[in-house]
């Protein structure tokens, strides 16, 4: 029970900050992704104030082995920089442009009412399960291959 | 580059930078988990025991946000003006590659680089240029859709 309350609590304070900073904003967001027109660098700003924090909690979480609550820790310890993650880092960066939308601040649009949010969120799960079935694909290929 | 000046706003960026930074390290020190969006909400659709409820609850705390904010003062503004055509493609293209890369602006941005780690400044790297690419081609090349 108290796992779900801290998760929850989480959440809204994530979206409690992406709110303040702007980032909920697309509009905001394809200021700062404009370079080249009158760009607004705030956004750089909410990286380097999220991060200034994360370095100091993630010190300390790689030092534990549990969290507070007594769960495992789990930091990703996957190291490879391989064509899944370039691939994937530039269509979803192709993506955030196009709509100014990341995961965080579209689930907090979405929470606001806005009906373009729920287009785009409904869109995003999809292409999260087009990528499932992508993987499936490629797993069972794998296993013909390899038989 | 022309800085605008009229629309920067740094405290409030910085603000809700740090603010952003203490709830991905309240879920890794209380919760022991990563605060990627992405893969909190792709997580949802291949349940697996255990990680199910707090994905939900965290995700439910998101949306609730906006709505804690409305009991106390008005919504900051949320301008969405891409068309709903527009919005599908990036919503497929942010769904794919946000699972295919393994993570997005909060797994990879926020706590990845929190971390050092090299796949995730690479990632980020990738996804900032990439984002920064297609802007430039929307805006000053095909001259807005």
């Amino acid at each position: 029970m108290r796992t779900l309350l801290f998760a929850f609590v989480s959440g809204l304070i994530f979206g409690l900050g992406l709110l303040v900073s702007g980032m909920a904003n697309p509009a905001k967001v394809l200021g700062f992704l404009d370079l080249a027109g009158a760009w607004d660098p705030s956004l750089a700003l909410v990286m380097v104030g999220a991060i200034l924090v994360g370095l100091f909690g993630f010190t300390v979480a790689r030092r534990r082995r549990t969290s507070l609550l007594g769960h495992p820790m789990r930091l990703p310890d996957s190291t490879v920089i391989d064509r899944r993650l370039v691939i994937g880092g530039l269509l979803f960066g192709v993506g955030w442009g196009l709509a100014g939308f990341c995961p965080g601040p579209a689930m907090v649009a979405l929470g606001a009412g806005k009906a373009k949010a729920l287009i785009f969120v409904v869109a995003m799960v999809g292409g999260m399960v087009l990528f499932q079935v992508f993987q499936s694909l490629e797993q069972r290929q794998h296993r013909t291959v390899g038989s | 580059m022309m800085i605008d000046w009229a629309h920067f706003t740094p405290v409030s960026a910085l603000v809700g930078g740090l603010i952003i930074g203490l709830a991905a390290v309240l879920l890794i020190l209380i919760n022991g988990r990563i605060a990627g969006i992405s893969g909190i909400l792709g997580g949802l659709l291949t349940p697996s025991r255990g990680e199910s409820a707090w994905r939900a609850a965290f995700l439910l705390g998101m949306i609730a946000a906006p709505l804690l904010w409305l009991a106390l003062a008005a919504l900051p503004a949320i301008q969405i003006e891409a068309s709903t055509p527009l919005l599908i493609v990036a919503g497929l293209l942010v769904g794919f590659g946000t699972r295919l890369g393994s993570g997005c602006t909060s797994g990879h941005g926020v706590c990845g680089l929190s971390r050092l780690s090299p796949r995730s400044l690479v990632a980020t790297v990738l996804f900032m240029g990439a984002g920064f690419a297609t802007v430039f081609v929307v805006r000053h090349v095909l001259g807005g859709v």
